[in-house]
């Protein structure tokens, strides 16, 4: 068994193979949007696949340590960062095959006129524990 | 009795469920009525300890089992049956709980299925504990464990199983090794040794043997802040060296049968390092012989690849460049086996260049960090 990330972009990824902005769609194509993302972690669920999902707001600030007694520095955000992360699925499965099955069916989810969005989902293996027996 | 021998009542539960499906219980309600019976015993047991635990918990999870089969056409049937199980039965059979390794190890399982059923109805743990240690929501840990339950429930066993199923289930488990509050190398070991006492096989003493010897060494195997320590390095001191004298003599007793597997193999290469008392007293000669008598049974590339080191230490660096050298450069730590050999052979630069590029490969943190720094070290020498 091996946890994936399944990320998604506001910003980074190539382009999307059908590439409608989500703010030119209409209001029942981004329920059936959401819907296919939530129908998508409750089946994997049932397939004991499941393990987190999270969505990121676009905006956030970046911080840094300035030094002893001082309080942290605070930026941004920066229009020119390149790759900006939307949001993620944690996924824990039996292969890498599996993960890029899943990652593809995701990449399936519907955008304009009810056609899948084809957009690129980068699939991260986690670091894991090392194995005990290793020689 | 305060408190409950929870070894003793989770010892038990591949016993009782075995009983309860030969009795003819479905295999999956049947999992179900043993953990409810388990809770039971945990609330009652303190209060007053039964005389015969086992026959405690196949009565109490008999009962359950009926009060959740209600269909009207089995109640005569349940009645018969309840005659049947207050009737002292035969002397529990070890086929019994055999079978329920079998069944939770079956081929239709994935191998993650099959270890998570085997921890919960083998082992007794609850699903909670199973979640937690594999790092995963309570929830979608049950969905994997009722399908898994669902898929061999109907199996039927008219033959015998492949115990090589079994081993390979228990080795996933002890090689997760401790992740949470559930230790899950000890379970995989307690549940090696269960198996060991009710079929005499080889193998199973193999793998039993094989868990004792790196079990043995696990204190010495990271440092108090949970970097790796390679086995060169570890304090051979604080080895455990019980578990390596029981090893050894599982394994001994499990070679002179001459049925050799490659868990008896793997056991044996882990017996000749805990022999030696330093790393230079290692008997590296015979390590390669078992490597390449695992290379024959196994054929695998990791196998390949861990021989090359041994060759590396029997025959000097560049005989374990040139086992290296027909390799697959892609296989897991291929890059790190080759900074190592690189660097034992005098090759500082090139060593210190591959282990950053096996830190960029690496699998698991604590092996990324622990190439990192040996990268590092080779380049404030340089």
């Amino acid at each position: 068994m091996a946890k994936y990330l399944l990320l998604k972009h506001y910003r980074g990824a190539p382009p999307p193979g059908h590439d409608v902005p989500m703010d030119r769609w209409t209001p029942e194509e981004i329920s059936d949007h959401v819907q296919y993302m939530n129908d998508f972690a409750a089946r994997l669920e049932e397939s004991g696949e499941f393990v987190d999902a999270q969505a990121l707001a676009p905006e956030g600030t970046w911080v840094r340590y300035d030094g002893e007694g001082r309080p942290p520095v605070t930026d941004g955000p920066f229009a020119e960062t390149k790759d900006l992360i939307a949001g993620w699925m944690v996924i824990d499965v039996d292969s890498h095959d599996r993960a890029i099955e899943l990652a593809g069916i995701l990449s399936a989810a519907p955008g304009a006129d009810g056609k899948p969005i084809h957009e690129w989902l980068e699939v991260r293996p986690f670091l894991s524990a090392p194995p005990t027996i290793t020689e | 009795m305060s408190t409950v021998d929870e070894a003793l009542l989770r010892s038990l539960v591949p016993g009782v469920l075995g009983i309860l499906v030969r009795r003819g219980a479905d295999f999956a309600a049947a999992e179900d009525a043993v953990q409810d019976a388990l809770v039971e015993a945990v609330r009652a047991w303190p209060a007053a300890p039964p005389r015969d635990p086992k026959a405690w918990l196949v009565t109490v999870a008999w009962r359950r089992f009926l009060d959740a089969t209600r269909a009207g056409a089995a109640r005569r049937r349940r009645e018969e049956l309840l005659d049947r199980v207050s009737a002292p039965g035969p002397a529990p059979s070890t086929d019994d709980t055999l079978q329920v390794y079998f069944r939770c190890a079956h081929p239709l399982l994935t191998p993650s299925s099959a270890v998570a059923l085997t921890l919960r109805a083998v082992g007794g743990l609850t699903t909670r504990q199973i979640a937690q240690a594999y790092l995963v929501p309570e929830a979608t840990m049950a969905q994997r464990i009722s399908r898994a339950k669902r898929t061999v429930s109907g199996v039927r066993f008219d033959q015998p199983g492949d115990v090589a199923t079994v081993l390979r289930v228990l080795y996933l488990v002890f090689n997760e090794g401790y992740s949470g509050d559930v230790d899950l190398a000890v379970e995989a070991l307690r549940l090696t040794r269960q198996l060991a006492g009710i079929i005499n096989h080889p193998e199973v003493s193999g793998l039993l043997a094989l868990m004792l010897l790196h079990h043995a060494r696990r204190a010495t195997r990271t440092a108090p802040d949970g970097s790796l320590v390679p086995l060169a390095e570890q304090d051979r001191a604080r080895w455990d060296s019980a578990a390596i004298t029981e090893g050894v003599r599982v394994l001994q007793a499990a070679l002179a049968r001459d049925q050799l597997g490659e868990y008896q193999v793997q056991a044996a290469i882990a017996a000749l390092h805990a022999d030696a008392r330093t790393v230079e007293e290692t008997d590296w000669v015979q390590v390669v012989e078992w490597y390449d008598e695992l290379v024959r049974l196994t054929d695998s590339p990791v196998v390949l690849l861990n021989r090359a080191v041994a060759v590396g230490e029997a025959d000097g660096a560049r005989a374990g460049l040139a086992a290296l050298a027909g390799l697959d450069a892609s296989l897991p730590r291929h890059t790190a086996v080759a900074a190592y050999l690189h660097e034992r052979d005098g090759d500082t630069a090139t060593a210190a260049r591959l282990y950053a590029e096996a830190a960029h490969r690496a699998t698991t943190l604590a092996e990324r960090d622990h190439l990192a720094r040996q990268a590092a070290r080779l380049h404030a020498r340089g």
